[in-house]
C-alpha cells in the first residue's frame, strides 16, 4: 500500500526536539535585557499566540523558558526578550549573529486578546513582565478600533530599566494607548512618576464591568494588582495573569511546573485570577 | 471671596475629599488657599516647619532625599488627585524630606495649624480627616513595602 504524505506534515514538529533558528541580531533594551531576533533555518515561520513561550536552547549550555515578545499578527523574525541573569541567558545574549539556537514550542495558553473587543483593556505589568505582553499590545494595536479604552500601566525599577521606551512613547503618542509608567525610585532630575504600579490603577479610568485585564510581573506584584482590580469591580474571571514556574518539558509530562492540579506549561502560563487566587495564597504550592 | 469659592467647588471633586460631608469640606476650606509652583521650584525642605497640607490639582511634586554621594533620590511623587504632607499633623511638625515641583504644579494649600485647630475643636471633624489621612498613609506604606522587596531586581534563570 502506498501512502501520500501531505506537505503540511513537515510543519508538525516534535515538541521535544529543538528546531534550529539562526540569530539575526541582538538588540540591547536596557543594561541587562536584550531582544534576540531569530529566523528559522528551515524557512518555516513559527506561528504563536500572544502570551505563549518557547524553550530556548543554547547548544552545549542549556535550555530556558522564554516568552515570545514579537508580533503574532505580522511576519518577521521570532523575537525573545531576555534578561541576562544566569548561565543560559548569558550564553544566549552573548551569541554572535549567525549562531544557531534551538527552539521548542510554542507552548502554553495565550492572552486571547480578542476577548476584550468592545470593552476596555487594562494591562498591568512590572519589570521584564512587559515583554510577554508586547505581543498582546501589538495584536491589539492591529485592530485598535475594536477596543474602547486601552491602558498600559508599567512599573520599572529605575528609569534606566524601562523596557521598550521608544515603543511606549509611540503607543502613547500615536497609537491610542494610555501609557502610564512609574519607577521604584528615580534620580533627582527624573520628571516621571515614582511609586508602585498598583498606585496607577485607581486613576486608570476604566469601566470595571466591561474590562479585560492582563497582568504580568513578579507574583507579589500580580497578586497585589489583581486584588486592586477586584476591589474596583473587575470580575476575577476577567483578570488574566501570566504565571511563571520552572517549565522544563513544555508538554505537561515532567511536572516541574506543577501548581497543585495545574501544569503551568500546558494549562498556563496565562490563567485567570479566578483559577489562581486560591493557589497564589498558599505558601506550600 | 472668589478664591474660597473656587476651592470649595474644587475640593469635593478631589479624591481625598470625595464623599465627605459637603459642610465639613466647606468648613475645612476656610484653612485653604491656592498656590502655584513653577517647574523645579522647591515646595518644602527637610527640617523646615511643616505647616502645610497640599492637595495637588495639577502637575507633579517629587519627594526626595538628599544623598551627598549621588545627588538627590526621588522616592515618591504626587500627581493631580494626590496629596502631599501629613507631617503637619505629627509633632514636632518638621518636614522629613525635600519636595520639588517636577512640572508646573497647582495645589490647594491648607494651613496646618488652622487644620489642627479645627480637628481639636471638633472630634468628628478630626476623626473624618484623620481617616482620610490614614488611607493615604496606608496606600503609601503598602507601595513602599512592595518596592522595598525590589521585585524587579535580578532573579535566577
Amino acid at each position: 500500500m502506498t501512502t501520500t504524505e501531505a506537505p503540511v506534515a513537515a510543519t508538525a514538529f516534535d515538541p521535544m526536539v529543538p528546531r534550529t533558528f539562526r540569530l539575526l541580531r541582538t538588540r540591547p533594551d536596557t543594561r541587562d535585557t536584550f531582544t534576540l531576533e531569530l529566523e528559522p533555518t528551515d524557512g518555516i515561520p513559527l506561528k504563536f499566540s500572544a502570551g505563549q513561550f518557547t524553550m530556548l536552547h543554547a547548544f552545549g549550555v542549556g535550555e530556558v523558558p522564554i516568552s515570545i515578545s514579537g508580533n503574532p499578527v505580522k511576519d518577521g523574525p521570532l523575537e525573545h526578550t531576555i534578561r541576562n541573569v544566569g548561565g543560559v541567558t548569558r550564553a544566549l545574549v552573548a551569541a554572535e549573529p549567525g549562531t544557531e539556537l534551538g527552539v521548542r514550542g510554542p507552548f502554553g495558553t495565550g492572552w486571547d486578546v480578542t476577548d476584550g473587543k468592545g470593552g476596555d483593556v487594562v494591562i498591568i505589568t512590572g519589570g521584564i513582565g512587559l515583554a510577554p505582553l508586547r505581543p498582546a499590545i501589538l495584536e491589539l494595536l492591529s485592530e485598535r478600533d475594536q477596543y474602547n479604552r486601552v491602558v498600559l500601566l508599567y512599573g520599572a525599577r529605575t528609569p534606566e530599566d524601562i523596557l521598550f521606551g521608544d515603543e511606549l512613547r509611540k503607543w502613547a503618542d500615536r497609537l491610542g494607548i494610555i501609557v502610564e509608567v512609574t519607577v521604584d525610585n528615580g534620580p533627582h532630575d527624573w520628571k516621571g512618576r515614582v511609586g508602585f504600579v498598583t498606585q496607577l490603577i485607581a486613576r486608570a479610568g476604566f469601566d470595571p464591568a466591561h474590562t479585560l485585564a492582563f497582568v504580568c510581573g513578579p507574583e507579589a506584584m500580580m497578586r497585589s494588582s489583581a486584588n486592586e482590580l477586584r476591589q474596583r469591580g473587575v470580575a476575577a474571571g476577567k483578570i488574566r495573569l501570566s504565571m511563571e514556574r520552572n517549565m522544563k518539558c513544555g508538554v505537561g509530562l515532567c511536572g516541574h511546573c506543577q501548581l497543585r492540579e495545574l501544569f503551568i506549561c500546558v494549562d498556563g502560563p496565562i490563567l485567570t485570577y479566578e483559577q489562581l487566587a486560591p493557589l497564589m495564597q498558599k505558601w506550600e504550592l | 471671596m472668589s478664591t474660597i469659592k473656587e476651592i470649595k467647588d474644587y475640593l469635593p471633586e478631589h479624591p481625598f475629599f470625595k464623599g465627605l460631608d459637603p459642610e465639613l469640606v466647606e468648613f475645612l476650606a476656610g484653612c485653604a488657599r491656592n498656590v502655584h509652583f513653577s517647574e523645579g521650584e522647591i515646595v518644602f525642605k527637610e527640617g523646615e516647619k511643616a505647616d502645610t497640607f497640599y492637595v495637588i490639582r495639577k502637575g507633579r511634586v517629587a519627594i526626595q532625599v538628599h544623598n551627598p554621594a549621588g545627588g538627590g533620590m526621588i522616592f515618591d511623587t504626587a500627581d493631580a488627585g494626590d496629596v502631599v504632607g501629613w507631617t503637619w499633623l505629627i509633632p514636632p511638625y518638621k518636614w522629613m524630606f525635600d519636595a520639588t515641583a517636577s512640572a508646573e504644579t497647582s495645589a490647594v494649600a491648607f494651613d496646618g495649624e488652622c487644620l489642627r485647630g479645627k480637628c481639636e475643636g471638633d472630634s468628628a471633624v478630626g476623626y473624618a480627616l484623620m481617616k482620610r489621612v490614614a488611607m493615604v498613609m496606608n496606600e503609601r506604606l503598602e507601595a513602599a513595602r512592595m518596592r522595598l522587596l525590589d521585585l524587579y531586581g535580578t532573579g535566577g534563570s
